[in-house]
């Protein structure tokens, strides 16, 4: 019965194994997908390169249709994988925030390990900047704590949400996503053309 | 040329000088599906999904705690971090998978020809502009990533895969911030 780990299939120990194993293929997609370079990410925000949108959806739209489907199975107790609480309104001021960073800094943290690993001095000076901002945080965290608690829903899920079943969220996601893929090719077209225009 | 000089390599020294010109990027929805399959992984294997932001929180709470015990004690974010004294802090799940992370994007960038000492900026801005932008992003992002309990990796692919109502708005916003921002900063990158 899925997931192994919480059946206890296997050790502590040996999920940090595990972790580094996952952690290599997490790695190897992401620069796969052109994401150790800043200039792809922040193309995105142009809209002459949509690589993240698609990437980012094409993989939430598997895994979401793959839990779908193992739990449907009866393979897997979903209630076992850790979905975290809803904090709405922190996490979307932190969402805006690390938006705005993105563009600034032209990655995130996962991206920027994989640029620097793969030799690239933004991406290293990037990671410092995060660890920075992490410790400011955590030192600012006294002042903050009251609105970082704030909101909180507890672990909401869209179809608890939407009051939908859980395979209809799954198709709705499943038709945005082809929606945004639509859009996304030709905003691409268009964009292309108008930036090779402005520079002739 | 490359793969026929492979193919008859068993018979031949090598014919040619091997090219090593940087090999564009995969397909992104074969990516997405690597991706979304890496995650799946995680899910039914380990219960929970992918990372990034949590390995920096645990390295920052174990440094501070390091330098200014007391200190460290006294503040509820670091305290999350500490584990119960039997092990190390730094034994945790997301640190192990982020040194996979690196490890696993230098073998992809290796194989390609794509790892090079660079800087990856735009045409119209200074190398040292673009190290200063890279430090400011990653320290506001840093923050942000705190303050939304998580980044692109442990809110918005894994809440997002997991239908997660908090994940979805936070993805909704990260995309907001960035469009908001992109025309001030259209400097720096086109």
């Amino acid at each position: 019965m899925m997931p192994y780990y919480k059946f206890d299939y296997f050790s502590f120990d040996f999920s940090l194994v595990v972790a580094f194993i996952i952690g290599i293929a997490f790695g190897f997609a992401l620069e796969r997908g052109g994401f150790g370079n800043a200039r792809i990410l922040a193309a995105q925000f142009y809209f002459y390169n949509m690589r993240v949108l698609k990437v980012m959806f094409t993989a939430i739209v598997t895994a979401m249709i793959g839990l779908f489907y193992f739990s449907w199975f009866g393979w897997l107790d979903l209630s076992l994988v850790y979905v975290s609480d809803t904090y709405l309104i922190p996490q979307i001021l932190g969402g805006l925030i690390l938006g705005i960073g993105f563009v600034i800094g032209g990655y995130c943290p996962g991206t920027s390990i994989v640029s620097a690993s793969t030799g690239r001095y933004d991406g290293m000076v990037y990671l410092a900047g995060m660890f920075f901002g992490v410790f400011v945080f955590g030192e600012m965290f006294p002042l903050i704590e009251n609105f970082y608690n704030s909101s909180h829903l507890g672990k909401v899920t869209l179809p608890k949400f939407l009051g939908l079943s859980h395979g209809m969220v799954v198709f709705l996601v499943v038709l945005m996503a082809l929606g945004a893929f639509a859009l996304a090719e030709w905003g691409e077209k268009v964009m292309t053309k108008k930036l090779q225009g402005d520079k002739q | 040329m490359t793969t026929l000089t492979g193919i008859f390599s068993k018979k031949e020294t090598i014919v040619e000088e091997k090219t090593f010109q940087p090999k564009p990027y995969s397909n992104p929805y074969l990516v997405g599906l690597g991706l979304g399959l890496v995650l799946l992984a995680a899910f039914v294997i380990m219960g929970r999904g992918l990372g990034a932001s949590g390995a920096a929180s645990t390295i920052v709470a174990v440094t501070v705690s390091k330098v200014a015990p007391e200190h460290a004690a006294k503040n509820n974010f670091y305290k999350e971090y500490f584990s119960d004294g039997t092990t190390s802090p730094l034994k945790d799940w997301l640190v192990f998978e982020v040194i996979g992370v690196a490890v696993g994007g230098f073998l992809s960038g290796t194989l390609a020809h794509r790892t090079k000492r660079t800087i990856e900026k735009g045409p119209n801005i200074s190398s040292k502009m673009r190290l200063i932008y890279a430090f400011v992003g990653g320290a506001i992002m840093g923050f942000g990533a705190k303050l939304a309990r998580g980044c692109t990796s442990g809110q918005a692919l894994t809440g997002g895969a997991l239908l997660s109502l908090g994940s979805w708005a936070f993805m909704f916003a990260v995309f907001a911030g960035g469009y908001l921002t992109a025309y001030f900063l259209r400097r720096q990158w086109l």
